[in-house]
């Protein structure tokens, strides 16, 4: 790239094309595990970077849920200065690998970008993780430990909430101890999220790099049963409890036939592809059974992952069946735009209403309702509404529910005096995470319902330095925290 | 890592590990179960926890061979580890003063009766217990069941030891007798489960089952153990394992636990010839 061309006058660049990112090819992608999104070149990544305007007042930074200063690492790439755009980058976001490839930019920070309002926006997600890769093939040391705080905090759930949170809490300088109940860590990243979408090897990256600050990781530890959040606070020493234990419970439609074999909740098909590598059986232990046509009920971010995977085992057809239009699609856009160019059939204003079985008890078919849009519902979506008389039936070999998911009641045993709402989230301050009992905070989609891998890392950021302000709040007058320290 | 601190034949496939996870036994309860996976590659299965050790930190699993992974750890020996152990999940048996139980083990099933009818003798109950097996070779733990039973009838489908019966016929004419059995706990293969609930039914005695389902995670993740009780859609892992056997869809179950039959024989085959191949 010339001098001449990172010279160019601000109108200029301005007329710079958004770069594309480089993919798979369809075809051949619809029947292996290597991720889609290839990554941008230097030269491409350079040309993008010089299309951000560097604006006074970023709104881009006010869209991103943990307040990255993009253009700051942005302006660190158009200067060549690699090194410094990682530093940067890492300093406001402990998993950068992560966001740049899962994040929902095009509702985040991009669809406030300046540069959408005649042209099309930054490409900050792709940008973010050319530096973020960057940053992991080149490892420079952690940052230098702090000085120990001497408070110790408990971190339940190694998903992205947790580990963003553990991560900010022992650059605090506070010894933080993450549990998580499955036999690895990353939460929905590792057992959710198919490797297709984000390698494995960058979660894995990712998560040494939260350890490399000094945070330990306890696997195969289920709180709510080998320890309560009350015996954590009160036996095991901990000064405060953060929950992130996401929202793992998963919903079923609750119609005749669901459980039939062949029927499987995506938590189930993803984890057992995913975490427990069914793809790669029988040299991994655990199987999947893959039907020759499929349908997925559901149009989020999961039902998209589910459909791809089941491509990818080898279904013939694979169809999203979802009750309200297109209009609607809770998924990422570009999750949506690869399902269709893999040859996913896509069926609109359609909603089960029973599953056929054969005598063996293997799913046959679904009957279904062809749905139509009424006024908007509570949550400002037009409610979906049957079509009298419009049943129809699909024959399937197998049905995955991806209906969404509610937190997993496990880690509440034993939890007095946290409040919970009716869908069995915990209620907690927006801005701190604060939940309703002492010394517990929250965050992410034990908070929200099922949300964002960036949400839960925003929640996760913000309820750490909440924490911090609390643990150091004790030490500022004298004596109170000996007071604390004895009444814990 | 969780190391096999011993290890017993108890029959000829079914085999005892004591395993060290002193966290997990400090905690466990009779009825509750932990999830294991033996190395990286491995799938997660559930083992009901057959006893456990606070003052050792072990507990007891207690193994039938019946598939891939649990004849691989078959050939794991003292000292070698567990990759993974995760528990004690699922909800504890309900021991309480009943009066007068019965508690019927067969099969493997023996292992996880034990600790229970120990637990209900403990609590103060009168225990008639009932162990079963196809034939003599498969019992196991007939002294330590004695031990903590006011009373105990042994039985082999072949009639090759105790009596020649069937679990359900000593569990019929109790129930016909003047003993007021107030509760019964029944463990074993689901098909014996089967039958024990409708031999039980027409009595009206609370009947306690623990199902053996196939899951993932065991902690109400994935919904693959899902069962029908009476008529709602439960979750083994974090409902159960125990429920009302006579609520219990049965045939749901079974189907259920049928699932990968041919990924099972696959799973089988591959991993008999791998390990003729390594030996020569």
């Amino acid at each position: 790239m010339s001098e001449a061309i990172k010279a160019m006058p601000k109108h200029e660049r301005m007329k710079l094309p958004r770069q594309e990112m480089p993919v798979q090819d369809p075809t051949a992608r619809g029947r292996n595990y290597d991720e889609v999104a290839l990554g941008f070149e230097d030269e491409t990544a350079l040309l993008e970077a010089l299309r951000c305007l560097q604006c006074k007042r970023p709104q881009c930074v006010e869209g991103c849920p943990v307040g990255v200063d993009i253009p700051r690492f942005i302006e660190r790439v158009v200067a060549g200065d690699m090194p410094g755009a990682a530093r940067s980058l890492k300093a406001d976001n402990n998993l950068p690998a992560i966001c740049g490839r899962v994040c929902p930019q095009e509702t985040q920070c991009e669809a406030v970008c300046v540069m959408g309002k005649k042209h099309e926006p930054v490409a900050i997600g792709r940008l973010e993780r050319y530096v973020a890769d960057w940053d992991l093939a080149h490892p420079s040391p952690p940052p230098d430990a702090p000085s120990s705080s001497g408070y110790k905090v408990a971190v339940i759930g190694c998903g992205p909430a947790g580990l963003t949170c553990a991560g900010d809490l022992a650059r605090y300088g506070h010894q933080v101890t993450i549990f998580e109940s499955l036999h690895a860590p990353g939460g929905v990243l590792i057992y959710g999220i198919p490797e297709f979408r984000l390698p494995k090897h960058i979660v894995h990256a990712e998560v040494d790099y939260v350890r490399s600050l000094g945070v330990e990781i306890r696997m195969d530890t289920v709180i709510g049963k080998i320890y309560t959040l009350d015996e954590l606070l009160n036996e095991q020493g901990y000064d405060a409890v953060f929950m992130g234990t996401g929202a793992g419970l998963p919903m079923f439609m609750h119609i005749p036939g669901e459980n039939y074999n062949g029927v499987y909740s995506a938590n189930e098909f993803l984890t057992r592809v995913n975490l427990m590598k069914a793809y790669l059986f029988p040299d991994w232990d655990t199987p999947v059974k893959v039907g020759k046509r499929v349908a997925v009920v559901g149009a989020g971010n999961v039902a998209m992952d589910s459909a791809r995977c089941a491509l990818r085992l080898g279904a013939d057809e694979v169809h999203i069946v979802y009750r309200r239009s297109h209009e609607e699609v809770p998924a990422r856009a570009e999750e949506v735009h690869h399902a269709k160019e893999e040859g996913i059939v896509f069926d609109f204003l359609t909603n089960p209403i029973e599953i056929y079985g054969d005598e063996k008890g293997w799913v046959s078919g679904m009957r279904c309702i062809r749905m139509k849009l009424g006024e908007p519902d509570a949550s400002g979506r037009r409610r979906p509404l049957p079509i009298e008389g419009s049943e129809f039936d699909m024959d399937m070999d197998m049905v995955v529910m991806a209906l969404g998911t509610r937190p997993n009641p496990i880690v509440f045993t034993e939890s007095g005096g946290l409040e919970r709402t009716r869908w069995g989230t915990v209620v907690a301050d927006e801005d701190t995470g604060k939940t309703t009992k002492d010394r517990v905070w929250a965050g992410g989609d034990i908070v929200t319902g099922a949300a964002t891998v960036i949400s839960a890392m925003g929640a996760g950021k913000r309820a750490a330095a909440d924490i911090d302000r609390f643990l150091h709040g004790e030490t500022v007058e004298e004596g109170e925290a000996e007071a604390v320290a004895a009444a814990g | 890592m969780y190391e096999i601190l011993a290890k017993e034949d108890l029959a000829p496939v079914t085999k005892l590990y004591d395993v060290h996870a002193p966290a997990v036994a400090s905690k466990a309860k009779a009825g509750q179960f932990v999830i294991i996976r033996l190395h990286e590659e491995g799938e997660r299965i559930p083992l009901t926890i057959a006893d456990y050790d606070r003052e050792r930190g072990t507990i007891t699993l207690v193994v039938q061979e019946v598939g891939k992974t649990t004849m691989e750890m078959g050939t794991m020996q003292t000292g070698d580890h567990l990759a993974s152990l995760t528990g004690p999940l699922g909800i504890p048996s309900e021991i309480e003063n009943w009066g007068t139980v019965l508690c019927v083990g067969g099969g493997v099933g023996i292992a996880p009766i034990y600790p229970i009818a120990r637990d209900l003798k403990e609590a103060g109950n009168t225990v008639i217990s009932i162990i079963g097996a196809r034939n003599k070779d498969l019992l196991f733990w007939e002294e330590k069941m004695r031990s903590i039973s006011d009373e105990l009838i042994v039985c082999t489908d072949d009639g090759s030891y105790g009596r020649k019966a069937l679990v359900t016929i000593p569990m019929k004419e109790l129930l016909e007798s003047e003993r007021a059995i107030k509760h019964i706990w029944a463990i074993g293969p689901a098909i014996m489960m089967k039958f024990c609930a409708l031999t039980t039914q027409p009595f009206g005695v609370p009947t306690i089952v623990s199902l053996n389902s196939i899951m993932v995670d065991g902690t109400g993740m994935c919904g693959a153990c899902r069962v029908e009780v009476g008529g709602q859609t439960r979750f083994v892992c974090v409902d159960g394992p125990e429920f009302d056997a006579h609520e219990v869809d049965w045939d749901q179950l079974l189907a259920r636990q049928r699932i990968y039959p041919d990924q099972e024989k696959r799973a089988v085959e591959e991993w008999q010839h791998d390990c003729q191949c390594g030996s020569n």
